[in-house]
């Protein structure tokens, strides 16, 4: 035990941050999983097959579990594979130590507000699902502890500002390492974007479910929500960007094409993220549509950074597969390190962003959005964008980034391997199947049809693509096994190899360096852009807000499940 | 390859300037279906108290009138039903629906239409269409408002 102690002090002594680091993955991981077991269960309601009552004594409603789905993998996991990612790779890029003493009060923050939340949730006392729309009132505790959760992302924000800081203090008139420019405009985005969420939960939501004020306005809620509702998305997604510009392409045995390019892609994040919101609200009145217009326009800009993104990381694996040796117009493909599970789970993310961005734009499309509004086309396009593309992004990672923070080399390769093809092709058929189900049925998404004799009545036409779901519900279930055992063996084992810890984070080489680049330079003006994307936030919500604001009409809120 | 980053360059920015271009044919088309379809788009038509709408007002009396050759239906939607329960109309004339809701928020999805609106309680939203083809149309809540959500499923009858 002694000797085990000792080596354990060891793996984290010249690095305390990687221990921080490996906490907030690990906490992250375990809400991955709590939330995907509900996954399956979900798919098979989907598919007509109702297996809620067997878990009746421990949750009571599929309402409950859908909650407890959405919370754990969209806003826990997410939020603190961001906390790790983009506060660990520019402390390892900078080679500076992050403050430790706030580090550790972010984890603990985002564990205590987890915990207070999680006690209503699985008491289903909070069964709001994860929008948790006005005038459903759920339990204080929840506010509460999402609130408190959510606010440990702001003490990462200053982490990764005041490392990037000190850097410059020591490095005057040099342009930002790519990394750290990334995370900066990340945390900076985040920093503009969570305001909405924050307001809507301080002034509104606690003071409400306390009993201080008897009612709230639920159109202003939801404006308030979808102000950082967009932007969460681009918040889940940018780690996941982060780490396939800057170790894909040498993971893969290539180099990253563009350096100014990639910098440019954060800076538009940074721009067009929040000034959006109103795509989630086509369907509302109280909104004109001219203002809808607007915001249409606006996240169509959006999708620009995206699609800069699929061309050069496209390139770098290309120039990936031919450096190792792929010809001719495909050869390349097939010389990229399939074999290697990192790189496996980018590709077939990326793969599954392809159709996953194409449903996103026509969800941005005014009109069309008409046709797929709030049916389960749109859990089809996420799962596609969050569910596949950041999730695999993340499992990906944690192959090569546990071994690297613990010492523990990765143990059954293979299943690592098998994990990410079965975690790509059940979600792919899953979203197929959802996205016509949702289009040509009108099948609407949170409802659990399987449990109602009139819905499975209304949606009998669709029962070929039902199968489907079943199907996918199985292969992501058997997904899910294979990579939680890798991991957690991984994790748990004793063995450490030294050469392990002391490896180097794969950062890539790019071949178009920052240094001499204009585009470089004008992007290093972070401040002026984060001036412009304040600006942009206040042309294209302050008219709308500010009405709503003057003008609330509360409602009193109601418990229906 | 590493010597070809310049050709990869030009690549990539005629790659941006496509998806510009792209991006700006979507616009124009939103922009013409928005004028085109301009019912169907959701707006409001008011608001109201929504501790009240059982009791007063257009809501507590939900009805299908026919106002010259078009129709105004009022419709409540609460949880976990539609009321009017059953909308009837003819086929080929305006009908324009005024619906709110005096509990949580629902959806008014008419499958096969571009009607889907967000039911807001306190608020009034208002869409119109134009059946063309006689049957029946499901409406279907696609927003979660609580237990009963699933079974909250009305129709509309469309006589030729």
């Amino acid at each position: 035990m002694a000797v085990r102690t000792l080596s354990q002090m060891d793996a984290y002594a010249g690095a305390p941050e990687k221990k921080y680091t490996l906490y907030m993955l690990m906490l992250g991981f375990i809400a991955l999983m709590v939330g995907t077991l509900f996954g399956p269960l979900q798919s098979f309601n989907y598919g007509g097959l109702d297996l809620y009552p067997f878990l009746k004594p421990v949750f009571q409603n599929y309402y409950q579990g859908l909650t407890l789905h959405g919370v754990l993998n969209a806003i826990i996991f997410t939020q603190l594979f961001g906390q790790a990612i983009m506060v660990y790779l520019p402390a390892r890029e900078l080679g500076l130590r992050p403050n430790m003493t706030l580090a550790w009060v972010s984890f603990w923050m985002a564990l205590i507000g987890l915990l207070i939340a999680a006690l209503p949730l699985l008491a289903n006392a909070a069964s709001v699902l994860y929008t948790f729309y006005p005038p459903l009132k759920a339990h204080w505790a929840f506010y509460l502890g999402a609130a408190l959760f959510v606010l440990s992302s702001y003490v990462s924000i200053y982490l990764a500002l005041e490392m990037w800081a000190r850097w410059r203090k020591a490095h005057p008139g040099q342009i930002t390492p790519l990394v750290t420019y990334m995370s900066v405009t990340y945390w900076l985005m985040w920093l503009l974007a969570s305001l909405g969420l924050v307001v809507e939960v301080a002034l509104f939501l606690i003071p409400w479910s306390l009993g201080l004020l008897d009612g709230v306005d639920p159109l202003l809620m939801r404006t308030l929500f979808w102000y950082t509702g967009h932007p969460i998305v681009y918040f889940w997604l940018l780690p996941a960007y982060a780490l396939a510009y800057t170790t894909l392409p040498r993971l893969a045995g290539g180099k990253l094409i563009s350096d100014p390019l990639a910098r440019l892609v954060f800076l538009l994040f940074l721009l067009f993220s929040v000034p959006v919101g109103f795509h989630h609200q086509f369907a509302d009145p109280g909104i004109a549509p001219y203002w809808k217009f607007i915001h249409t326009i606006l996240t169509m800009m959006v999708a620009v950074p995206s699609l800069i993104t699929a061309f050069t990381i496209a390139a770098s694996l290309e120039n990936a597969g031919r450096n190792n040796g792929g010809k001719g117009l495909l050869g390349w493909i097939a010389a990229l390190p399939w074999n290697n599970p990192t790189v496996l789970a980018f590709l077939l993310g990326f793969l599954a962003f392809i159709p996953g961005g194409a449903g996103g734009i026509v969800n941005a499309s005014f009109n069309l959005n008409q046709n797929i509004h709030n049916t389960v086309w749109i859990p089809g396009h996420f799962h596609l964008q969050v569910g596949t593309l950041v999730t695999m992004a993340a499992m990906g990672t944690a192959f090569w980034l546990v071994p690297h923070l613990t010492g523990k080399p990765l143990v059954a390769r293979g299943m690592a391997l098998a994990s990410q093809w079965l975690w790509f092709i059940g979600m792919f058929i899953m979203t197929f199947a959802l996205h016509w189900m949702g289009f040509l049925y009108a099948v609407p998404r949170r409802s659990h049809i399987a449990g109602s004799p009139i819905a499975m009545e209304a949606y009998r036409e669709s029962a070929a693509w039902m199968v489907l779901n079943i199907v996918a519900g199985v292969i992501l279930l058997i997904a899910a096994i294979l990579f939680f055992y890798v991991l957690y063996a991984t994790a748990l084992q004793s063995r450490r190899e030294p050469s392990q810890v002391m490896a180097e984070v794969p950062f890539t080489e790019v071949l178009s360096k920052a240094e001499g680049s204009s585009l470089a330079q004008l992007t290093e003006r972070v401040w002026f852009w984060f001036g412009i994307a304040l600006l942009l936030v206040v042309l294209a919500y302050g008219p709308v807000l500010f009405q709503m604001f003057t003008h609330m009409n509360p409602v009193p809120g109601v418990r229906l499940w | 390859m590493d010597e070809n980053v310049h050709v990869i360059e030009r690549y990539e920015r005629a790659w941006i300037v496509f998806g510009l271009g792209m991006i700006a044919v979507f616009i124009v088309l939103i922009g013409y279906l928005m004028i085109a379809n301009r019912g169907t788009i959701p707006i409001s038509a008011g608001r109201v108290d929504a501790t009240q709408v059982r009791s007063a007002g257009d809501f507590a009396n939900p009805r299908v009138e026919q106002v010259g050759n078009e129709y105004v239906v009022y419709v409540q939607a609460f949880a976990f039903g539609y009321l009017p329960t059953e909308i009837r109309v003819k086929a080929g004339r305006k009908v324009t629906f005024n619906i709110t809701s005096p509990d949580a928020q629902h959806g008014f999805q008419i499958e096969r239409t571009n009607i889907n609106p967000q039911v807001i309680p306190g608020e009034v939203v208002q869409v119109s269409h134009v059946f063309r083809t006689p049957g029946e149309y499901r409406i279907i809540c696609n927003e979660y408002c609580g237990i009963g959500h699933a079974n909250m499923v009305s129709k509309i009858i469309v006589e030729p």
